[in-house]
């Protein structure tokens, strides 16, 4: 009797726990300011959450049928493998499209070299290069008052 | 308690579908639309599995898996034709 107890404890912890991951990693998406940055919430917090939910689903499921649950396997295993697959593909491209990044940024979004776009290589930027934006200029860049400001 | 679990995590990943049509429709570029619809599989995968609780019932993780399987390779598709201008050379 305990052991449900404590079981329904966990699974309740699981559900919530991916409930919350995922919020968080959309949040994230629909938030932060440029595409670099909000590809980070999905491809990690989105994942996570997921797994644990399906982590409660296969502990559900295994106590009430007494059988291994396989698709639960299958589907985590699949979406483990294909998240940094396709991460990887969407800074690809967005790096192809040279998406404007904000410039307090730390660093540059790596130049591409000509073997990983084959024939027709982006060519690397130069160290005047003016970063294209969606509004032709810059998003803007915060001032040290402004920061100073934040941190007191 | 697993009701109350279920209701909340029911709510936050409906939140954050939402979240995910608003950066859907609001994306700047072409990847923003992307990562958006690449995340809003996922999160349905999330309520498929959540639902198949709610129900108790398994008859729904095929439907999910075959999302997983076809939103996968939909995102590389598009992902390739952005970054060579085709999808099969």
């Amino acid at each position: 009797m305990t052991t449900f107890v404590i079981l329904e404890g966990v699974i309740s912890l699981f559900l919530i726990a991916g409930g919350a991951f995922a919020f968080i990693g959309s949040l994230g998406m629909a938030h932060l300011r440029d595409f670099y940055m909000r590809l980070h919430g999905p491809t990690k917090a989105t994942t996570m959450g997921i797994g644990c939910t399906l982590v409660a689903s296969m502990l559900y499921f295994g106590v009430i049928d007494s059988q291994p649950v396989v698709q639960e396997m299958l589907i985590t295993l699949f979406l483990f493998i294909t998240a940094p697959v396709s991460a990887h593909l969407l800074a690809k491209s967005g790096l192809h499209q040279k998406l404007p990044h904000a410039d307090k940024t730390r660093g540059r979004p790596a130049e591409l070299r000509s073997e990983e776009v084959g024939d027709k290589p982006v060519p690397h930027p130069t160290p005047d290069h003016q970063h294209i934006t969606h509004e032709r200029s810059p998003l803007p860049r915060r001032t040290a008052r402004e920061e100073s400001q934040d941190e007191g | 308690m697993l009701d109350i679990a279920l209701t909340i995590s029911l709510a936050l990943i409906l939140m954050a579908i939402v979240l995910n049509a608003f950066r859907l429709a609001m994306g700047p570029s072409m990847p923003d639309r992307i990562l958006a619809l690449d995340t809003m599989y996922v999160n349905s995968i999330a309520l498929i599995v959540l639902m198949g609780l709610w129900l108790n019932t398994k008859t729904y993780f095929e439907a999910a898996l075959l999302i997983a399987m076809l939103g996968f390779i939909s995102t590389v598709a598009v992902c390739k034709y952005l970054l060579r201008g085709d999808i099969i050379e």
